[in-house]
C-alpha cells in the first residue's frame, strides 16, 4: 500500500460520508422533532435521485441544467414529504408510535412501485455536471472533482444546519422539541406548524441527498433500501437524534467503508455491524446521544 | 371461550380434508398459507404479546431456509439433524439480535431489526463460497416421508399444528403473561422482579426458532432458495400479515396469512404492482381497523341482536 492510495481512500470515504450526512441529517431530525421513524426516508431519497435524472435530460424542450435539477429535486421531494405529513402522517401522531412506523412501511412499498412504474426497472445515470467529469490535481494525487464537490457540499450543509439550529428562532423551537415537545405547545407555539416544517426539511435533504448522489450511483427502484439501513446504523451510532451525531457517524462509516473495500473487501459488511455492536454494548444511546434522551 | 378448542379441532380436521378432494393448485396455496401462519404466528409473539415490532423476521426464515438448502441438500445431512440445526441456528441469531436490540426503546428496536436482518441477507448475498450468492440453491430434496404433493402438505401441517400449539402454550403460560406486561408497563414489571430485558431476548429466541421452522419449510415446498428471501420486504409482508389479521388475537394472523396470500394470487394476475396493493391494504388497515380482522369480528360479537358472552 502506498501514500496515494490511502489518500484516495481517505477522500473517498470523506466524500461518501459527507453524502450520507446530507441524507442521516433528514431522518435524525424528523426523529428528533416529531419521534417517528420514517422508513420512507429512504424512497424520498430514491425519489430525488430519479427527479434529478429526469430533470437533468431536460423537459418540455428545455435542456436540463444539473444545479437546477438538484434544486429542483430537493424541493420536491421537500413538497412530497409534506403532502405525506398533511395527508397521512398527522392523523397518526396521537397513536402508539407502531402505526406510525407501519405507514412509513407502506410508503416504502408504493415509493418503490412508483419508481418502477415512471422509470423501469432497468438501470439508469445521471451524468456528472459539466466541468466536473474530470479529475483535479491535489497536489499528490488526482482526485476526482465531483467528489471534491461533493465533501464541500456536505460541509456547506452541515454549516447551514448549524446556523439554522443555533442561531434562529425556528431552530431554537426544534431544539426545544427535540427536549420535551409537551412544553412546546404549553408555551403557545404553532405544534401543527413546527412538525410539518420539520418534516418538510427532514424530505428535503433526503431529496437533496439524492440528488447529489445520483451521478455517482446506479438509478434501480430498490436503491432506497441499502441507503435506508446505513442511515439507520449512522443514527444509532451517531445518538438518537443528534445532528453532529449523524455527521460523525456517516464519517466514520464512510471511512470505514473506503479503507474496508480496499484492504479487506471480505469482511466489509461485517465491519460495519461489528463496529454497531461495539457501540451498542458501550454507548447504547450512541457517540454524542444524551442516556435516557430516547 | 369454551368452544374454543372445538372449533380449532374442526378447522385442523377440515385442513386435513383438503389434499382428499382439492384440486393441486388449492393444495399449493393451503401448503403456503400454513407455512405463512405459522410464521406470522412466531412473529406475533414478539408483536402482539411483547409488543416488540421486528421488522427483520424475514432474516430468520432465511436462515432457516438456507439451513435446509446447504445442510441438508448441499452437504446430504439426515433430515432429523438440519431439523435440530435449523432450530439452532435460528434461535442463536435470533438470540444475538435480541441480545442488542432490546438495549434500545422500542422505535429503535424496530430500526436495529431491520439492520440485522438485512445483513443476513447480505450474507447469503456476497458469501458466494457457502450461500452461491445470486445462484442460490435449486432442486432440494424433500426428506423421504414427503415426496409427493398431499404427503408432503400433511408434514406441513402437522409441524405447523404443532408449530401452533407449542406458541399458544407459550402465550398462555406465565411466561407469555410476564412478556404482556413487559409490553404494558416494562417499569412496573421491572419493580415486581422481572427481569425484562431478558424476557424480551427469550421472546426473540422463541419467535426467531419458530420463523426459522416456518423458512425451512418454505424452502422445502419451493424446493429453492435464493437471497430475496431474506429480504427486508418479506419481513414486512409477515408483519402486515401480523397486523392485518389482528396482532391482539391469538389466530388473527393465521386468518391475516390467508386473506393475504389468497389476496395476492388473485391480483398478481391482474398487475405486477403487488407492493403498492399491499402498501394500500396496510394504511386502509391502520386507519379503518388497527386491531386487523379480528378486530372486525370481535366488533360484530357487540352488535345489537347478539348475545353477548
Amino acid at each position: 500500500m502506498n501514500a496515494a492510495l490511502i489518500i484516495t481512500q481517505f477522500l473517498n470515504g470523506i466524500s461518501s460520508g459527507m453524502n450520507l450526512f446530507i441524507i442521516a441529517a433528514g431522518l435524525t431530525i424528523v426523529l428528533g422533532v416529531l419521534r417517528i421513524l420514517n422508513f420512507a426516508h429512504g424512497a424520498l431519497y430514491m425519489m430525488g435521485a430519479y427527479i434529478c435524472f429526469s430533470l437533468t435530460r431536460g423537459i418540455m424542450g428545455m435542456t436540463g441544467n444539473f444545479w437546477l435539477a438538484v434544486a429542483a429535486a430537493t424541493l420536491a421531494v421537500g413538497i412530497l414529504g409534506l403532502v405525506v405529513e398533511r395527508v397521512f402522517l398527522r392523523f397518526l401522531y396521537g397513536r402508539d408510535h407502531t402505526y406510525q412506523l407501519l405507514l412509513t412501511f407502506a410508503l416504502v412499498l408504493i415509493f418503490g412501485d412508483i419508481a418502477r412504474f415512471v422509470w423501469g426497472s432497468n438501470v439508469l445515470s445521471v451524468p456528472f455536471p459539466p466541468g466536473m467529469n474530470g479529475a483535479t490535481n491535489l497536489g499528490i494525487v488526482q482526485y476526482p472533482t465531483y467528489r471534491i464537490f461533493l465533501s464541500l457540499a456536505g460541509v456547506t450543509i452541515a454549516a447551514g444546519l448549524w446556523y439554522l439550529t443555533q442561531k434562529t428562532r425556528w431552530g431554537r423551537q426544534i431544539r426545544a422539541a427535540t427536549q420535551d415537545r409537551e412544553m412546546l405547545a404549553a408555551l403557545g407555539l404553532n405544534v401543527p406548524f413546527i412538525y410539518a416544517s420539520v418534516f418538510f426539511l427532514g424530505s428535503a435533504l433526503a431529496g437533496l441527498g439524492g440528488a447529489l448522489h445520483a451521478p455517482t450511483v446506479s438509478l434501480v427502484p430498490w436503491m432506497d433500501a441499502g441507503v435506508i439501513v446505513t442511515c439507520f446504523i449512522i443514527v444509532i451510532i451517531g445518538g438518537l437524534g443528534s445532528l453532529w451525531g449523524a455527521l460523525l457517524g456517516a464519517l466514520i462509516l464512510g471511512l470505514l467503508d473506503a479503507f474496508s473495500s480496499v484492504f479487506i473487501p471480505e469482511i466489509k459488511i461485517a465491519l460495519i455491524y461489528l463496529l454497531l455492536m461495539t457501540v451498542l454494548v458501550v454507548r447504547p444511546w450512541g457517540l454524542l446521544g444524551r442516556p435516557g434522551s430516547l | 371461550m369454551r368452544r374454543r378448542p372445538l372449533g380449532v379441532a374442526l378447522f385442523v380436521v377440515l385442513l386435513a380434508l383438503v389434499p382428499q378432494f382439492a384440486e393441486r393448485w388449492v393444495i399449493d396455496l393451503f401448503t403456503e398459507i400454513l407455512i405463512y401462519a405459522l410464521f406470522a404466528l412466531a412473529l406475533n409473539l414478539m408483536v402482539g404479546s411483547g409488543g416488540l415490532i421486528s421488522f427483520g423476521h424475514a432474516g430468520y426464515f432465511g436462515i432457516g431456509a438456507y439451513a435446509v438448502a446447504i445442510l441438508g441438500t448441499k452437504l446430504g445431512w439426515p433430515f432429523p439433524i438440519v431439523f435440530v440445526a435449523v432450530v439452532l441456528l435460528s434461535a442463536a441469531a435470533a438470540g444475538i439480535i435480541g441480545f442488542f436490540s432490546v438495549r434500545l426503546s422500542s422505535i429503535f428496536l424496530s430500526m436495529l431489526t431491520l439492520a440485522f436482518g438485512q445483513f443476513i441477507w447480505a450474507l447469503a448475498h456476497e458469501w458466494k463460497s457457502v450461500t452461491n450468492g445470486d445462484d442460490g440453491f435449486l432442486n432440494l430434496a424433500r426428506p423421504e416421508f414427503a415426496l409427493t404433493r398431499p404427503s408432503f402438505y400433511y408434514f406441513v401441517l402437522g409441524t405447523v399444528v404443532a408449530g401452533a400449539g407449542i406458541l399458544w402454550l407459550v402465550v398462555h403460560s406465565p411466561f407469555g403473561r410476564i412478556l404482556v406486561s413487559t409490553r404494558e408497563n416494562p417499569l412496573r414489571a421491572e419493580f415486581m422482579g422481572v427481569d425484562v430485558k431478558r424476557v424480551q431476548v427469550i421472546a426473540f429466541v422463541i419467535s426467531g426458532i419458530f420463523s426459522g421452522i416456518a423458512g425451512a419449510l418454505f424452502a422445502l415446498f419451493n424446493r429453492s432458495v435464493f437471497p430475496a428471501i431474506a429480504w427486508w420486504s418479506g419481513s414486512a409482508e409477515v408483519l402486515i400479515m401480523t397486523i392485518l389479521g389482528g396482532m391482539h388475537s391469538f389466530f388473527g394472523p393465521v386468518l391475516g396469512a390467508g386473506v393475504l396470500l389468497f389476496l395476492e394470487r388473485e391480483i398478481t394476475q391482474y398487475t405486477q404492482y403487488w407492493p403498492t396493493v399491499l402498501g394500500l391494504i396496510l394504511v386502509v388497515v391502520l386507519f379503518a381497523f388497527p386491531d386487523g380482522l379480528a378486530g372486525v369480528t370481535k366488533l360484530a360479537r357487540l352488535l345489537p341482536g347478539r348475545k353477548k358472552r
